[in-house]
């Protein structure tokens, strides 16, 4: 089996989210980058697949710009076997999408594994951009994913629920928990990950249809108003009045 | 011109998401047309007039009585071709999304989802986002004739603005390849109130210590008329279903009222929840972060603190 996971870089999830050039651009002073957490579910489940089915490998690949390296490592270092950046600022989620269809044309991935979506855009769209643009199914978000010969048997989640599927190989899935448990690298993998082969890629160009015009902050939050355990009564009665809610 | 608006079906009646998605594309101003799927009747079809919409095609197509996310794009795709619509307008969800990303490559339209409000069209057409897990917004230029639009719950607010649509049924063109993913079966619990869809949210934490205690949290829900929901390690544990699981790896809810018990109010939880109007925390460590970000405390035990609300909540009924 040949296994691509895309994995994104993206500011770990207990950062303060900051704007600079007149709030055009993210602030990424101070900020600590892993890889997107859905993404790394993606990429255990990946790994654990690579484990079970003898001469497997899994490539990482990355829409991003040199400083994505040490992210990318990481994975290496996790148990991918090589990496492709592409080397270019991931604007939106189509351009992304069309970076990773444009690779994966030239190399014929048995199994694409994605997050269910990223954590800087959280648009949920990636993954069925590049399986229309590769005309293979794509599923999102999938719980649970077990490859039986050319067919895959997935757990997919609904609204109050989950729903089972069957959908033959190849095709790409959008990850979330529990697919697998996130794996840590060990210290031969962090050695190991250093030589393992990191390509960069030029992207191709599209249009994808979408213009940043800037981000915003969301307004402040007031302060919060105590109650007293012994007097139940006053939060009902707040609730009903004050915020209308009741 | 005019807008497709796709409405998702549960039991029957169309999710009031769905009837925000109808409500935001009347807000454009251009005559609004929706695809309904599966089963409904047509009285439910019908009263989408209220909402704004004109015409309503249902396709009826037994094969899409099964939510099938291709399947559904064809449809759409479809509709949208024949109508000669320039936006499509839909709700944010497990369905929802997946079809969005589908139906936009297909027509190759600017795709935005998350959408938090009407677009401003003063100059371009900007719409404006919710990213970094509720911890910023984007506005963003939609460049394309086409458009598909996926809005986030509360994007528009629900209210009666017309009559009663015109229905008609839909035709489309299915072939083998819309069922190419095989839905096996479903496993749904019917009745309760959906999480993402929830106007109050009561939520447990590992503060409640155990599954079999969970009790409490359902009846102040029930009194209520909430749905129940968890932080990560209460699902993790299996204490509750993944589904009820709220936070940045979780669900996402936006209810009028946010309801949390012993859980600390890590930041990742709060992820989930910032876009609650009001949050009301009850919690027996004063210095649980959650308090910074709630609106009302209770600093308490939650097994006193829990049933006494809920008492006082059927009291003031
Ligand atoms: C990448 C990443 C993603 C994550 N995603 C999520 C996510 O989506 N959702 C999520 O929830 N977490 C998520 N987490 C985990 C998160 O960091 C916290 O560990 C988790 O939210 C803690 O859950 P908790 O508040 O239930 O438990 P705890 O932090 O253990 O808090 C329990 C709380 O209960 C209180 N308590 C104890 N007994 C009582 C009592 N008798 N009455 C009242 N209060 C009591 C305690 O004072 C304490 O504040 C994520 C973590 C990471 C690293
Ligand atoms: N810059 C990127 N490089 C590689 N993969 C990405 C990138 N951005 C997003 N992805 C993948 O696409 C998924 C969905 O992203 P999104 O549609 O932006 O929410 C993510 O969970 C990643 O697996």
């Amino acid at each position: 089996m040949k296994i691509l996971v895309c994995i994104s870089h993206v500011p770990d999830t207990t950062s303060k989210i900051n704007f600079v050039n007149d709030n055009t651009k993210f602030d990424t002073a101070g900020v600590q980058f892993i890889i997107g957490p859905y993404d790394d579910y993606a990429l255990a489940r990946a790994i654990e697949i690579k484990e079970a089915n003898a001469g497997s490998t899994v490539t990482v690949l990355n829409v991003g710009l040199s400083e994505t390296e040490p992210t990318i490592r990481k994975a290496l270092a996790i148990g991918a076997d090589d990496a492709v950046r592409i080397n270019a600022e991931p604007t939106d989620s189509y351009f992304v999408a069309a970076q990773i269809a444009e690779h994966a044309k030239s190399t014929s991935y048995d199994l694409i594994l994605m997050g269910r979506e990223s954590i800087d855009f959280n648009s949920g769209v990636v993954h069925g951009i590049v399986g229309q643009m590769l005309a293979i199914p794509a599923v999102s978000p999938v719980m649970k994913l077990e490859i039986e010969g050319t067919k895959a048997k997935l757990t997919r989640e609904i609204e109050g629920g989950k729903e089972m599927l069957e959908v033959n190989l190849p095709f790409v899935a959008g990850c979330q928990e529990p697919i697998a448990e996130w794996k840590i690298p060990n210290m031969r993998g962090i050695m190991s990950a250093r030589t393992k082969p990191l390509n960069v890629v030029e992207p191709v160009s599209v249009d994808s249809g979408i213009k940043l015009i800037k981000f915003e902050q969301p307004p402040a939050k007031g302060t919060v108003k105590m109650i007293s355990a012994d007097n139940v009564a006053e939060l009902v009665t707040l609730l009903k009045n004050e915020a209308k809610v009741l | 011109m005019g807008i497709l608006v796709f409405v998702e079906c549960a039991e029957g009646k169309v999710k009031k998401t769905s009837l925000e998605a109808i409500v935001y594309a009347h807000g454009m101003g251009e005559p609004v047309t929706v695809i309904a799927m599966g089963k409904v009747d047509n009285a439910e079809l019908e009263s989408l007039g209220k909402y704004g919409a004109q015409k309503v095609l249902h396709a009826d197509d037994t094969r899409l009585n099964e939510e099938g996310i291709e399947a559904y794009a064809t449809v759409i795709t479809d509709a949208f071709a024949k109508e000669d619509s320039s936006i499509l307008v839909l709700a944010n969800s497990s369905l929802g999304t997946p079809v969005a990303a589908i139906v936009a490559s297909r027509l190759n339209a600017s795709l935005a989802t998350n959408v938090v409000e009407l677009p401003d069209t003063s100059s371009g057409f900007v719409v404006k986002r919710s990213i970094y897990t509720g911890k910023a917004f984007s506005r963003v230029e939609l460049t394309k004739d086409k458009k598909v639009i996926a809005i986030r719950k509360n994007a528009a607010e629900l209210k009666e603005v017309g009559g009663t649509a015109n229905v008609s049924v839909f035709n489309a063109t299915l072939t083998d390849a819309d069922f190419a993913t095989k839905i096996l079966s479903t496993e749904k619990a019917t009745g309760d109130i959906l999480l993402p869809e929830a106007e109050i949210v009561v939520s447990g934490g590992r503060g409640m210590k155990g599954p079999e205690h969970w009790g409490i949290i359902e009846d102040l829900a029930k009194a209520l008329g909430a749905a129940t929901g968890c932080s990560k390690p209460v699902s993790d544990m299996g204490w509750r279903p993944h589904h009820e699981h709220v936070g940045q790896t979780g669900i996402k809810v936006s209810p009028q009222l946010y309801i949390a018990v012993g859980i600390s109010g890590a930041i990742q939880h709060l992820a989930g929840v910032n876009s609650s109007k009001y949050i009301v925390v009850i919690n027996k460590d004063a210095e649980a972060p959650f308090f910074k970000a709630a609106d009302y405390g209770i600093v308490g035990d939650a097994f006193d603190v829990v049933p006494k609300l809920t008492e006082a909540i059927k009291a003031a009924k």
